[in-house]
This record gives structure tokens, C-alpha cells and sequence, in this order.
């Protein structure tokens, strides 16, 4: 059966976590490379890295970093932040990559997901969307959840999908933070809406919200951050719980 | 040394990490000659088939790539492009395995990916894995339960997680990507 994954995302500023960390067996915890190593100890099942500079200087670190992750980590591991040409990808995938990342990019210029997934094939392209639910609506936000745009969030998920994206990695803003759970209903909608696999993020306190995630909607995954860097939900205490849920897991 | 067949696209960077995790030498390469005297060779891919077909004819490697006689290994489309035809691009292909490949029925979600355990495993390369152990997927295109299939899995139908004749040998998977499993897998390709 196809197990449903656990994802721990890590947010990189000049080639170092950011949020802090308090495994108690890394030395370094602003180490990206070393945080990825525990993660794939934990059984993670995938490895998201997200890249906060926005400077054009900084990218080579970024390349350098995906260089040295890819040496050490077997499991897959995606790369995201400031993603806007097929250079980006190119760089990104060669130092070894798994999957790339775009958000803003691919609302600037949605022709990118198609070209992407045309020279490198759907499955590396990850379209991260970032919703909000405004005035009774959920829409597409950008940079960050700062600005607003006119794709109201499942419009825009089939548009990615029809263009080529091979995943959605599906933020909302509302929850993003709150440690109340995810948005089950509108990750509910867009998992329904598309058919390539839709990864949830936003909102994950406790392990009652993974089991809550899975059993109500169609996600394919759930993603979060704090809570697996701080260790308040150990992802392997995590797993044993899901898999007692009778939640199709790997251990 | 070990030959890995070098593609126009796709991650093989990940491979090769692989098995330098496992103290292998490897190379990269389209050199027929290079790929004929390797110890073993690895045909990776990620990609379209079509395309990827038109890359090897037209360097000659599909006629290498069949004569070859030392433990050859195909990954994911290395797997599909190993057998008789694929729907994708309706693509003739090497046809080492005498199975076709087809798109996955859209009752589900497709690509078929992620993490997926084994229906059945049942060979020298699987050699201590348990069928409760899972590896990773990513496809949209699967290759047909045949007689030369060592191990299936079931996503929306039972499917040639891995397939052996010979010489040669193909996982559906990405080994390079399965975690311990994975590698386990690899040091059992690599005894051989």
C-alpha cells in the first residue's frame, strides 16, 4: 500500500537553518546538513529545504548546500525559494536535487511549471501555493503571503496541475503557525480537484492532526516544521502513533 | 569500475552518491567501448521514453546495451525502457523483458508516488528484504506482471516492481532513493 509521508521542512538563510533546533545529538543545529542526516535517522520520508535569501549572490551557497546534502542523505528532497528560471532548476537538479520548488515564479509566469516538467518531467516540479480564506473565499497569496492575487485557490491548483506540476505543496496562511491543525477542508478540495498527489502544510500542534489529516481528506502528505525541530512530536513517536491509528505509514 | 549510462536529462547525481555511499567507484559515460569493459553497468533514468530511446539509438548505445553480458541494472525508465514496447510516446523499446509498459488507469492518483511496500519478492536481489519493507516510487507508466517479474506491487494493479533475465536486472524504484532498503538492494546488485 502507498504509505502517506511525513515531511519535515527546513528553512535555509545563507546556507543555514534558521529556526532554531534542540535535537539533543547535533552538534551543529544550524546545520542544515547535519539536521538532514537526523531526519533520515528519524525515517523521515522526504526532506523539504527552503530557501529564504532572496539575493541572486547568495544562490551559489544554495547550490553548494543541495551539493553536500545530496552527498550524505538517501532519501528525496526537494528544494524551493526563489526559483524563477530554467537556470535555477538546472542548477538546483545537478548538484542533485531531487525536486524543485517554485511559488511566486509560478504565479508571475506560469509557462515555467510547463517548461520545467517539458525539459525535466512532471515529477520534479513541486508548485507550493499559499492560501488564504478572504471574504469567503480561499485565494492564492505570494511572497510569503504577502500579496494577494486573483487565483482563487482551486482554480489555481488545476491550473498547475494542467500545466505540468507532478506535486502541490499546499500552505494556508490562516493556520500556518497556529499549532490548531491543518485546513482540512480546502486540502480536502484541492486534493479531489487534481490528481497528482497534494502534500499539506500549515497548522500541525499535535499528532492528533496528522491522523485528522489523513483520515478526512485526500492529502498525500503532511508537512511541518517547528514541531519536528523542536522535537515536540518526535517524528518516529509520531509514526508509531499513525501506524497504531491504522494509518498506512512507513516505519 | 562501474559504467552508469549517461542520459541527456534526469538526476543521476543521486545515483552516483549512492554508490559512493557504498565505497563504489563509478563513471558516467556514453563511451560504447568504456560501457562494454565495465565491471557493471547501471542504466538509470528519469525522462520521457521516447526521447530517451531516439538519445540511445542514436549514439548505438541500444544495440550495446542488449549485447552486454555483465550485471546490468535498470532504474526506474532505465526499467520500462528495458522492455518490448512503451505506451509512452508509443515507443518501441530495448526488449530485454518481453512485457509492455502502460500508462497507469486514472483511479487514482498518478504518478504513483512515494513511499510503497512489496506484494511479492522473490530473488537474489532482494535478499534480505521483507516484503513489509518500503521503497520509493515516482511514475505515471508501469511494466506488466511477465515471467521474468521478481518482485510486484500493487498500485491501482499489481505491477513488475523488478524484473530478471540473465544478466540483466530492473527496478521499477529508485534504490538510490529508499533509504537503507535501497541500499541494501544495491549492495545485493553489486555482489552479483
Amino acid at each position: 500500500m502507498l504509505k502517506k509521508r511525513i515531511i519535515p521542512c527546513l528553512d535555509i538563510k545563507n546556507g543555514r537553518t534558521v529556526k532554531g533546533v534542540n535535537f539533543v545529538n547535533i552538534i551543529d543545529a544550524g546545520d542544515p546538513v547535519e539536521l538532514a542526516r537526523e531526519y533520515v535517522h528519524q525515517r523521515a520520508d522526504e526532506l523539504v529545504f527552503l530557501d529564504i535569501t532572496a539575493t541572486l549572490d547568495k544562490r551559489k551557497t544554495l547550490v553548494e548546500l543541495v551539493k553536500k546534502v545530496a552527498a550524505v542523505i538517501n532519501i528525496p528532497f526537494t528544494v524551493g525559494g526563489g526559483i524563477n528560471s530554467l537556470d535555477d532548476v538546472q542548477a538546483i537538479i545537478q548538484a542533485g536535487a531531487d525536486k524543485v520548488s517554485m511559488n511566486s515564479s509560478a504565479v508571475r509566469r506560469p509557462e515555467l511549471i510547463s517548461e520545467i516538467a517539458q525539459e525535466y518531467g512532471s515529477q520534479f516540479v513541486v508548485v507550493a501555493i499559499d492560501v488564504k480564506f478572504v471574504e469567503g473565499k480561499w485565494m492564492v497569496f505570494t511572497h510569503g503571503g504577502s500579496r494577494a492575487t486573483t487565483w482563487e485557490a482551486v482554480s489555481w491548483a488545476k491550473e498547475v496541475e494542467r500545466r505540468g506540476a507532478g506535486e502541490i505543496l499546499l500552505t494556508s496562511m490562516n493556520n500556518d503557525g497556529t499549532k490548531a491543525g491543518f485546513a482540512l477542508e480546502i486540502t480536502d478540495a484541492i486534493a479531489k480537484a487534481v490528481n497528482i498527489p497534494v502534500i499539506a502544510s500549515g497548522g500541525a500542534g499535535q499528532m492528533e492532526h496528522f491522523k485528522t489529516l489523513f483520515e478526512t481528506t485526500a492529502a498525500s502528505a503532511g508537512l511541518a516544521a517547528s514541531i519536528f525541530h523542536f522535537g515536540e512530536i518526535p517524528i518516529p513517536v509520531l509514526k508509531n502513533y499513525l501506524a497504531e491509528q491504522e494509518i498506512a505509514i512507513r516505519r | 569500475m562501474i559504467a552508469v549510462i549517461k542520459y541527456n536529462a534526469g538526476n543521476i547525481q543521486s545515483l552516483q552518491n549512492a554508490l559512493q555511499r557504498l565505497g563504489v567507484e563509478s563513471v558516467v559515460t556514453d563511451d560504447k567501448s568504456l560501457i562494454r569493459q565495465a565491471d557493471k553497468v547501471i542504466f538509470p533514468g528519469v525522462g520521457e521514453a521516447s526521447t530517451a530511446m531516439r538519445y540511445l539509438r542514436e549514439r548505438g548505445l541500444d544495440k550495446v546495451l542488449v549485447s552486454l553480458t555483465q550485471p546490468m541494472l535498470g532504474i526506474c525508465l532505465g526499467l520500462q525502457l528495458m522492455c518490448q514496447w512503451s505506451e509512452e510516446g508509443n515507443t518501441d523499446c530495448l526488449g530485454i523483458f518481453d512485457t509492455k509498459v502502460q500508462k497507469f488507469p486514472a483511479k487514482d492518483r498518478v504518478p504513483h508516488m512515494g513511499w510503497n511496500n512489496f506484494a511479492s519478492a522473490e530473488s537474489p536481489l532482494y535478499q534480505g528484504i521483507h516484503l513489509s519493507d518500503d521503497v520509493y516510487y515516482v511514475h505515471s507508466y508501469y511494466a506488466a506482471p511477465c515471467e521474468e517479474t521478481i518482485a510486484t506491487c500493487d498500485y491501482i494493479l499489481p505491477f513488475s516492481a523488478s524484473l530478471h533475465r540473465d544478466n540483466f536486472w530492473a527496478t521499477q524504484f529508485h534504490p538510490e532513493k529508499s533509504a537503507d532498503v535501497g541500499e541494501q538492494i544495491l549492495r545485493n546488485f553489486l555482489s552479483f
